[in-house]
């Protein structure tokens, strides 16, 4: 099953601005290409990506097959309060996967 | 350390190079063909008939790309980000890929600083547009030109 690497600080200031950094491992394969029989390669990619903090929605993002194969996604969210960030990743072919991590904020 | 260049080392990169350059005009022809104007038609798909102001917008890509496969790409927004003034979304759209979406991102307040960093694919030497939608409904962009020498969908199939 698909490996996925979150990197959070497991402890933050209160109003801090945290980068939280995200690794899965997936094909991304883009439904562009041809296999050696010249039959095209049917898409297989993470359409989706979303992170919620203690449950409400903080990011979100769309992906293409513009995005190379083993999604690494960057970005930014303030320390607000001690809690879950939920990750969760959405793809063709029922592809479904959520990590978590914890943080605490002083 | 420092890295010595020998005469073996020399003529790898060379080779490489060599090799690279005689790809493209081969492999072109399996990539779909992008159709002229599609970036434009994208971004008026995304943004509607909103006027789109250059600036506010930093796109990071290397000028020059070894390996369409792994593109490094940062967007950064220039917004205080506080509950009256933020970045409500990022799009990125290219110009020759065959499909022109790259990446669309959903930003709020709590967000904290507008930048994004990803890894994308590039099928050619082409343009590329970041385009920011803020809270107040006005969208900013930055254009980038990237030479590609290794496309991206030529690698070896299983």
């Amino acid at each position: 099953m698909s490996r996925a690497l979150i990197n959070v600080p497991k402890k933050a200031k209160r109003g801090q601005v945290l980068e939280i950094k995200t690794l899965i491992s997936h094909t991304m394969e883009s439904g562009f290409r041809h296999g050696t029989n010249g039959k095209d390669i049917p898409r297989d990619i993470i359409t989706s990506f979303s992170c919620r903090y203690n449950g409400e929605e903080i990011f979100a993002t769309q992906l293409f097959p513009a995005i190379a194969a083993n999604p690494f996604i960057t970005f930014h969210t303030v320390a607000t309060e001690s809690g879950t960030l939920a990750f969760r990743w959405i793809g063709d072919n029922g592809f479904d996967v959520t990590e978590e991590a914890k943080i605490v904020v002083e | 350390m420092r890295w010595k260049v020998t005469r073996r080392d020399a003529l790898k990169v060379t080779g490489a190079a060599v090799a690279a350059a005689a790809l493209p005009a081969a492999a072109q022809a399996q990539v779909p063909a992008a159709r002229p104007g599609q970036m434009e038609a994208a971004i008026r798909k995304i943004v509607g008939e909103a006027p789109i102001r250059p600036g506010k917008v930093t796109l990071d890509l290397p000028p020059l790309v070894e390996n369409g496969n792994v593109v490094p790409m940062t967007v950064t927004v220039d917004s205080p980000m506080t509950k009256d003034s933020f970045v409500k979304a990022i799009h990125v759209v290219n110009e020759k890929n065959p499909q022109p979406n790259v990446i669309s991102v959903q930003l709020g307040a709590r967000a904290g600083k507008a930048e994004i960093a990803t890894r994308i694919r590039l099928a050619t030497t082409q343009k590329l547009t970041a385009i920011a939608e803020m809270s107040d409904g006005s969208c900013w962009s930055d254009t980038q030109e990237v030479v590609v020498t290794l496309a991206a969908c030529l690698e070896d199939l299983p």
